[in-house]
């Protein structure tokens, strides 16, 4: 009864096998310590430890997907989720789990050493087991690595539109970040849509936070000023780097349907006349008028 | 041509496509092209980038720096195992689009580079060429 045989071990030597592990952990150059406290470490040994001991006791088998083992593939999960977003490398993580060999090993064969059967035995089911819990560390942690890669693209692709109102009935719309993904054009249109509600009468899009123009980009800029317009609202293009401009010209895009502007302050100007407003400079003959009832 | 630089990207994803975008501009820099330079090679790759994945069902870019003597160079590789193209010609001409895009993607890249290269047959995957030197 193997299962026996290894439960009575942990629990006769738990606290002392707790700090050889976390030993095995730093001296396999696996502890980390800017990232994670010696404390830490020796918390989560000695729970996982005696989680492993309970499921031993309750458990007659190593398989690790049974109801018993719960608690320990709770553990394994969450210590593996957690080191991969602290920055742990796969193989620091997988020795968390592998580091608890070496002194469970040593343990066996000073309780063991005069019956070798019954040590070979007992090695390698307890080495099976580590593996198991091994493995299963290292899925998550594969796993958890994978969904830190997704979401970091998916920031990649987004878009960030700050609403910045200029004036009354001037609205700027800095675009920054990538026009790329599928979901833009149904960015651009909601956030359009909530433009025109606001009676806005123009729309500047400054693009001079997105690195590249390329066709997709102006295609997606073209159907934001159409649909722009057939609600009412003019849009004026500013932020069109020299580069750009050069760009698009061999691309052989035709944006003269659209004002395009290098600055987003040329576009304030234009939007200013299209209202029949103008900016002029203070003089001592148009000081500012005194405000009337104070 | 020398060959002093490679690296291989996957395009799997639209992700990827901004990847191929930072790692071209990258190499542009390091190339010592100017901002006008960087900004063609770099509009250019995302064009042939998009391509691979929207009708090629993605593929990879080999980026190359070369030097040439006291010339120094960007050879972009882009590659797939998708449908091909029946007619180049046609492809390559403005305004032609089977995707709804603007389909100025072809040719302007090829306007946007010194070297422009494209190989494609239906059934046999397409792969494009860039070359632009500093
Ligand atoms: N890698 C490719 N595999 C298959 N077909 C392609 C590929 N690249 C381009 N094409 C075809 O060539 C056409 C023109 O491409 P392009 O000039 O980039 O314009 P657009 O992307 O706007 O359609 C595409 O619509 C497509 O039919
Ligand atoms: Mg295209």
């Amino acid at each position: 009864m193997s299962d026996t045989q290894l439960h009575d071990l942990i629990s006769r030597h738990e606290v002392d096998l707790q700090a050889e592990w976390a030993k095995a952990i730093t001296s396999a150059g696996s502890a980390r310590e800017d990232l994670m406290k010696p404390e830490e470490l020796r918390l989560q040994c000695s729970d996982l430890l005696r989680r492993l001991r309970q499921a031993l006791k309750h458990g007659g088998t190593h398989d690790l997907t049974g109801p018993e083992w719960k608690e320990v593939r709770e553990m394994l999960v969450g210590v593996s989720r957690t080191r991969a977003s602290q920055g742990f490398t796969p193989s620091e993580t997988a020795n968390f789990v592998f580091s608890l060999k070496e002194p469970l090993f040593q343990r066996l064969r000073s309780e063991l050493s005069a019956k070798p059967a019954q040590l070979a035995e007992e090695t390698w089911s307890a080495s099976t087991l580590i593996d198991k819990m091994g493995l299963l560390t290292m899925e998550t942690f594969q796993q958890a690595r994978e969904d830190v890669i997704r979401r970091q693209q998916e920031a990649m692709l987004e878009l960030s539109t700050p609403v910045v109102k200029l004036w009354d009935g001037i609205l700027a719309l800095p675009l920054i970040g990538t026009l790329d993904s599928a979901r833009t054009q149904v960015v651009m249109e909601s956030l359009l849509q909530r433009v025109v509600a606001e009676g806005t009468v123009v729309v500047i899009l400054d693009i001079t936070g997105v690195p590249t123009v390329d066709t997709l980009v102006a295609q997606h800029l073209l159907k934001t000023v159409t649909a722009a317009r057939l609600m009412g609202t003019d849009c004026i293009i500013s932020g069109i780097r020299p580069q750009i401009a050069q760009t698009i010209v061999h691309l052989g895009v035709d944006l003269t349907s659209v004002i395009t502007k290098a600055s987003l302050a040329d576009a304030f100007k234009i939007a200013l006349a299209r209202r029949n407003l103008m900016v002029v400079k203070r003089t001592a003959a148009v000081a500012a008028p005194v405000p009337a009832g104070v | 041509m020398p060959l002093t630089k490679c690296e291989t990207l996957a395009i799997r994803a639209e992700a990827d496509v901004v990847l191929v975008r930072q790692a071209v501009r990258k190499l542009a820099i390091e190339q010592g092209f100017g901002l006008v330079e960087q900004t063609k090679i770099v509009t250019a790759a995302s064009e042939i980038a998009r391509n691979t994945l929207d009708y090629g069902g993605g593929g990879e870019a080999v980026l190359e720096c070369h030097t040439d003597g006291i010339r120094k160079g960007l050879r972009l590789v882009f590659s797939d195992q998708g449908p091909g193209i029946k007619d180049i010609g046609q492809a390559m001409r403005d305004g032609f689009t089977t995707g709804g895009g603007l389909g100025h993607g072809l040719g302007g890249a090829k306007r946007l580079v010194e070297e422009f290269d494209i190989v494609s047959a239906p059934g046999s995957g397409t792969r494009v060429t860039l070359v632009r030197w500093k």
